[in-house]
């Protein structure tokens, strides 16, 4: 089988990594994720603190400290927490997942919702509930997973089929017209149940509430596991970014990379989008303006998108809930409205393939 | 095959007209299969009469009232999406650049969606449609214009613009209260149920304004396919060509999915599907006309039919055929 992804052949060789600047050094770097890290507390407890019934942070602390069954305390506990923190694994994962895959497909484009691997899960999941009945989040999050691996093969051959071989502008088309027509294959199956589609309406456009905490638990392990195997591929992802035959010669197996890469994005989209539906742009956007920030090493690329990605969701979370109020703008809405414009400035500069 | 005619001459490939009339036959045994099956069936002769006002009154009424104006706007609609998918297919020079994934179905949708929530009527709600349909593709325009737009670029633009009014449709159902939202959401499907004349005669219009301008600069976009140096090197103004292109293109799905709704996929295959038919060497307007046609009507006869008497809204069968031709187009290039 011949690679999903045509070489580009440059002349780059191994680089000397030493001579940076200031900001690229490595204590620099942890410490920049230190406050990264520190950034996403402050946003997690906001998003807590902050929504349609908005509680003073002492109360906040009380839930936490001292619950004595009020309305706010349970509110705290029963609502706003279990979504915080799955707002947290959403972001991780889909952030993850993003820098993963322009890494794996040279494509600054990539983006696990642009690319239909989210909508593929989307279908999966759709599937389980509405055609198979099933309601345990950790049996049909493997349709989830089922979902998002079909998809991305799917969305490779289609892109790299033809004589002219794969160009990150093939791969995005690609991506919509198959996440358009699993979006559609999916929403038609709903029609027809209407109980499943009341129920999956807003997950369908994606949204970070009405999943129970038990939901995440069942979902958690998954996550982590993804989250894990990402992050172990920065060095050979690292290396393969200088080519499949120099990577080779260092002694990188490019095909377990590439696999394993599949294994993790499918796990880390899969999960995700079984969680909180199909969202787009949060991995497109966040590795880009990671890299902008840390440079190409992907041994601080990608735990920054890991960590970077769940403050942005967060945010945009808590905006869809104030701007709304009593209601609220499902996370989705909120960050396909943040996050086109921004996607329409990076597909028209001249270098789109430029990464 | 060449056939000359005083100062004009045609080229004229055998497979294609032939492929052209099975089309054509195909087309019609659809239209003769819609009118006459169903719920009351109305044996083929008797078509002929009611149509011109000889037959019994019930069959009148199911033909003339009913049926006939359903098929022709679904011949039609399915016609001017045909077109408008060869016309981008073409400038994108990729066999999924179809209105439906860069904005302007998307955009259409808003605007009728908005025409819904401001209690217009069946007209305002097309009217909806086909401004936001224009207003989008002229805002995409100019967005990827970089002295002349390049088909990529078009198609990169276009897709943020789809996810951004795909959002905002989705806010706006959300928002909407429950009547408005269940008319939208019934109209976002897509669908040729209760289409009167007064579908079909706007389209009909449209379709013979746009029809020879088409045709007028199909040529000049067969040599912008190969790239636009070379076009300027035969003399073709690529700029003006391909301006004139996109704007019948977009008029194109905007008259149709303000008939029929967002009809999605119909664009996406049939102009695909036609080249494979004729083996021509690249998409054709008039066999991707004929194919649309086919392709819509045949797509929401089944719809009625299949599990008659539940009736299927026709953008169901056709989201099955966009994922039938997605499995065909990697099947096909696989060697």
């Amino acid at each position: 089988m011949r690679p999903a992804v045509t070489m580009v052949e440059t002349a780059e060789g191994p680089e000397e990594p030493a001579k940076g600047p200031v900001w690229a050094r490595p204590a620099v770097l942890a410490t920049g994720l230190v406050v990264a890290l520190a950034a996403l507390v402050l946003m997690a407890m906001a998003s807590v603190a902050l929504g349609a019934r908005s509680v003073p942070f002492a109360t906040v602390i009380d839930a936490f400290l001292a619950p004595d069954g009020s309305n706010d305390h349970t509110v705290i506990r029963e609502l706003r927490v279990p979504r915080t923190l799955l707002g947290l694994g959403v972001g991780a994962t889909l952030g993850l997942a993003g820098a993963l895959m322009q890494s794996l497909t040279r494509n600054p484009l990539a983006d696990p919702g642009l690319l239909g691997i989210n909508e593929g899960a989307a279908l999966g999941v759709t599937l389980a509930l509405g055609v198979f009945g099933l309601s345990d989040p950790a049996v049909y999050v493997w349709f989830a997973f089922g979902g998002a691996a079909l998809a991305s093969v799917m969305v490779y051959s289609l892109a790299s089929a033809g004589r002219s071989g794969s160009s990150p502008v093939r791969l995005t088309l690609a991506g919509v017209a198959l996440g358009m027509v699993a979006t559609a294959i999916a929403s038609a199956i709903l029609r027809m149940d209407s109980q499943t589609f009341d129920r999956m309406r807003f997950w369908l456009t994606g949204s970070l509430a009405g999943q129970t905490a038990d939901t995440l638990v069942r979902l958690a392990p998954f996550m982590v596991a993804g989250l894990v195997l990402g992050l172990l591929l920065a060095r050979p992802l690292n290396t393969l970014a200088l080519g499949d035959d120099a990577g080779k010669a260092l002694g990188v197996a490019v095909g377990r990379t590439r696999a394993l890469t599949g294994v993790a994005v499918t796990l880390l989209c899969g999960a995700a989008t079984a969680a909180a539906g199909p969202l787009w742009f949060v991995g497109l956007i966040v590795p880009h303006a990671v890299r902008a920030l840390v440079g190409p090493d992907q041994r601080w690329v990608l735990p920054y998108s890991a960590v970077a990605a769940p403050v942005l969701l967060l945010g945009a979370d808590v905006v869809g809930r104030l701007i709304a109020r009593p209601g609220e703008v499902q996370v989705g809405i909120v960050w396909a409205v943040i996050g086109a414009p921004i996607f329409i400035v990076l597909a028209r500069r001249k270098r789109v393939a430029a990464l | 095959m060449n056939v000359r005619l005083g100062p004009y001459s045609v080229r004229l490939a055998p497979r294609a007209l032939l492929a052209g009339v099975a089309l054509l036959l195909a087309g019609c045994l659809v239209a003769v299969a819609a009118i006459s099956t169903g719920e009351f069936t109305v044996p083929v002769p008797d078509i002929i009469t009611a149509l011109f006002g000889q037959g019994t009154p019930v069959a009148e009424l199911i033909v003339s009232k009913l049926r006939a104006p359903r098929v022709v706007t679904g011949l039609l609609v399915g016609a001017a999406f045909g077109m408008s998918g060869a016309i981008f297919q073409s400038l994108t020079r990729n066999p999924l650049g179809s209105p439906d994934f860069i904005g302007f179905t998307a955009g259409a949708s808003t605007g009728g969606i908005i025409a819904v929530v401001a209690g217009g009527s069946a007209m305002t709600i097309a009217g909806g449609a086909l401004a936001g349909c224009v207003i989008t593709a002229a805002l995409v325009y100019a967005l990827a214009f970089r002295g002349g737009v390049q088909g990529y670029r078009l198609v990169l633009v276009g897709i943020g613009a789809n996810a951004l009014l795909l959002a905002v449709n989705s806010y706006l159902l959300t928002r909407a209260n429950i009547n408005d939202a269940a008319t939208a959401g019934a109209w976002l499907t897509g669908s040729l149920s209760g289409r009167g004349w007064d579908h079909a005669i706007p389209v009909a219009i449209a379709l013979a304004v746009l029809v020879p301008v088409c045709l007028y600069v199909a040529r000049p976009m067969r040599m912008i396919e190969m790239g636009d140096d070379a076009a300027k090197a035969m003399g073709i103004r690529v700029e003006p060509v391909r301006a004139v292109a996109i704007a019948a293109g977009v008029l194109l799905s905007g008259v149709a999915t303000a008939a029929a709704g967002p009809v999605i996929f119909v664009a996406l295959a049939a102009p695909q599907l036609a080249r494979r038919l004729t083996r021509s060497p690249g998409v054709t307007i008039g066999a991707s006309a004929l194919m649309g046609a086919v392709l819509l009507t045949g797509a929401d006869l089944a719809a009625q039919r299949l599990l008659a008497p539940t009736q299927l809204p026709v953008g169901v069968l056709t989201a099955a055929i966009g994922g039938t031709y997605l499995a065909l187009l990697l099947r096909k290039d696989r060697h």
